[in-house]
């Protein structure tokens, strides 16, 4: 039954390989219009409507779709996972408390776009401000990746030295600390009873906004999809810097970058610099579309759900990850009647991809030779003597 | 800020901090004992603790134990429940050994993808035990599984009363005996890993997996034994934790598993005697913080511990050795 299962496997890496291989080979030409009619249809994919795969239930309204809202949620959780790959797949550092970014992102635009947040009427009260005044959704977005930066260097400054599985442990109490002053802090983040009337970018949640409103997720998701395009640019551009090339040399041995001049530690922490920002800017969207948070939608087991994401996916490569993203956001939508079940089918899939295949469902090429060349170095010295 | 509440009460937050940092100590030592031969960290151990707590919580409703029960009885009780406890989170800790982490170490992975597995692991039995198990055994053991994902609440195995005072410092009989019985089972395990014979191996293993093997030491049964020693303990833990706060949920492990961690890299990963004293370190400045902020700050104090102990002494305050000195 394994080795069915493995050999099935084996020719779907296969074909994927192949179909990579013919990608490359094509000329700039044929891959831009590639590209440009797989963009169209990014965008036009809320607008389908396939019997089975684009009808989901939706709790709000009877008897309504979903599809775009879920759609959305794909969008920004493929923000996550881009952001997570630069840190887990790139870098090699495994950060368990990204979800602490990411509240920070959506705690940012609360705080200074709402006008019932602490921070708001405190600013509003020192400089008399009529009560209407709240900074401006595209100024929050701003500041939500100015704060997410500096949170993510002043965790990663005191940490980063840190042997790996270490690092993994405090990022994970680092999530936690997130979470609880969220929730204790009271006169800053109004505690467990949250910050309703979030902006978005048409300002506060009302009935007249005629694009970003409460009910159709479809422009929100343009939103978001766009975001997401210009950030896989960005982080590609990147990949192939440079910049880039640094984090792989420290991931696969940070004393010999060291000794070819690399200086892992500024390396690492603009690892987790960046992929802080996007969790930032993912939650940020996650807030101003919810239009109210409160701290129980931040807990630990985000996380995880993240962190499998990138590692079912496939981490280091971006398609694979955004797949793994994907995947996670819509099938526990797709399959609601087993909601209750979608915890444990995601540690299950952790498990069995970690003891199967632990370079994830897309692998990316260098990270898959990696992992071979420690198993040929298992089978050399039996490790059962 | 309360400083007055801590001078104040200063004897009896060291006293109720070294009966919480107790229960911390024993859960560390698996944390311990596992990284000190494979070097690797357990994630999933706070779920066997978990497992542990249930167990008892079975036991117990199955024997139908009223609350305040003789003495006689009382005593039979606790001890079924440590070998009950004990029996069911060692054979935990062995089944993750056998399923999840054998493979993985026969394919020489690194250690992120053994950190990765024991998360998923961990997600699984927290799955198990709020998801699954109710569907299945809910009809059977009601009081166990018949509210799912709830905290469910266990008989009162001993009232609890003060024994003794000094000063103003109060201490209860639950809190001598959490702490006495939890520093009995550390020494027991003290003298197992540096007396007898096993423990010699176990030693050795940590040293130099290749030359204990050239030596005759099976290593494969070595990784067994303590995996299964360190279920033991936390077993222990799962008793007294039982008996002293009488509840448990199937989302308890979590952050009582991040705070044994804590503990364990406080007094040194790998050395035992270590696990022991940040336990109890622990434990006692987290009550201190607790009263000086607010109660609802304790865990934030832990975790800020850690990252502080990480920064300015990563090798722990006994440094890090089941056998030697490591650098």
């Amino acid at each position: 039954m394994i080795d069915k299962i493995r050999s099935a496997d084996r020719r779907r890496v296969g074909v994927l390989t192949s179909v990579g291989d013919r990608w490359r080979a094509l000329t700039k030409w044929q891959q831009a219009i590639g590209l440009a009619a797989f963009v169209a249809f990014l965008y036009y994919l809320p607008l389908l409507g396939v019997p089975g795969l684009t009808w989901l239930r939706t709790d709000s309204i009877e008897g309504g779709n979903n599809w775009a809202g879920v759609l959305f949620v794909c969008a920004i959780y493929v923000l996550v996972a881009i952001g997570l790959n630069v840190v887990v797949g790139l870098a090699g550092l495994l950060d368990l408390g990204y979800i602490g970014f990411f509240a920070i992102g959506a705690y940012s635009v609360a705080l200074f776009g709402s006008v019932n947040s602490p921070v708001v009427k405190w600013i509003q009260q020192e400089f008399n401000l009529p009560p209407t005044w709240a900074v401006t959704w595209a100024i929050c977005l701003f500041i939500a990746i100015v704060l997410t930066m500096i949170s993510g260097v002043l965790l990663g400054w005191p940490t980063l030295r840190l042997r790996g599985d270490y690092l993994a442990i405090v990022t994970l109490g680092f999530g936690e600390i997130i979470r609880i002053v969220a929730r204790n802090a009271t006169g800053l983040t109004n505690g467990p009873v949250g910050i309703s009337a979030i902006p978005g970018p048409e300002g506060p949640p009302s009935v007249d906004n005629k694009v970003f409103g409460l009910i159709d997720a479809k422009p929100w998701y343009w939103l978001a999809i766009t975001f997401v395009l210009i950030m896989v640019i960005l982080v590609r551009r990147l990949e192939h810097s440079r910049v880039g090339r640094a984090w792989l040399a420290v991931r696969e041995d940070e004393d010999a970058a060291a000794v070819m001049g690399v200086y892992p530690f500024k390396f690492k922490l603009w690892a987790f610099a960046i992929g802080a920002a996007l969790g930032g800017l993912s939650g940020f969207l996650f807030g101003s579309r919810n239009a109210f948070i409160d701290p129980t939608q931040f807990n630990a087991n985000l996380s995880i759900l993240f962190v499998a994401m990138v590692v079912v996916g496939g981490s280091g490569n971006m398609i694979g990850v955004s797949l793994g993203a994907v995947l996670l956001a819509y099938l526990p939508e797709r399959f609601r009647d087993f909601a209750d079940y979608r915890w444990l089918v995601f540690g299950l899939a952790m498990v069995l991809v970690m003891i199967l295949r632990p370079q994830g469902l897309v692998p990316s090429r260098r990270r898959a030779r990696e992992l071979k060349d420690r198993a040929a170095d298992a089978e050399e010295v039996p490790a059962h003597v | 800020m309360h400083f007055d509440e801590l001078i104040g009460h200063l004897g009896q937050h060291t006293v109720d901090g070294l009966s919480k940092g107790a229960i911390y100590a024993l859960i560390a030592l698996g944390y311990t004992l596992v990284y000190g031969v494979l070097r690797l960290i357990n994630f999933a151990h706070s779920e066997v603790f978990m497992v542990g707590t249930f167990a008892v919580l079975i036991l117990w409703t199955q024997l139908g134990v009223q609350n305040n029960p003789p003495v006689g009885q009382a005593i039979l009780f606790l001890v079924l429940g440590l070998v009950v406890a004990a029996a069911a989170s060692g054979g935990t800790a062995l089944a993750l050994e056998r399923i999840a982490y054998r493979p993985l170490r026969r394919k020489n992975a690194p250690p992120l993808i053994f950190l990765i597995t024991a998360i998923g692991l961990s997600l699984v039995f927290v799955e198990l035990f709020g998801q699954v198990l109710p569907k299945l055994l809910g009809g059977v053991l009601p009081e166990a599984f018949g509210r799912p994902r709830q905290i469910v609440g266990m008989p009162t195995i001993i009232q609890q009363e003060t024994l003794f005072t000094i000063g103003n410092t109060a201490i209860t009989n639950i809190q001598l005996i959490v702490f006495v019985a939890a520093v009995a089972m550390m020494a027991i395990l003290d003298w197992f890993i540096n007396r007898t014979r096993y423990g010699r191996g176990v030693r050795a293993v940590a040293q130099n997996p290749e030359t204990a093997a050239l030596m005759g030491v099976n290593q494969e049964r070595v990784i067994m034994l303590i995996f299964v020693l360190g279920g033991i303990m936390a077993g222990a833990a799962a008793l007294l934790w039982s008996m002293r706060f009488g509840f448990t949920q199937n989302s308890i492990g979590f952050v009582l598993g991040l705070k044994a961690f804590t503990a364990a890299v406080l007094g040194g990963i790998g050395n035992l005697r270590g696990a022991l004293l940040g336990g109890l370190f622990l434990g006692i400045v987290e009550v201190y913080g607790a009263s000086l902020f607010a109660s609802n700050w304790e865990d934030v104090i832990a975790f800020v511990v850690l990252i502080v102990v990480l920064m300015f002494r990563p090798t722990g305050l006994l440094g890090e050795s089941l056998g030697r000195a490591r650098a």
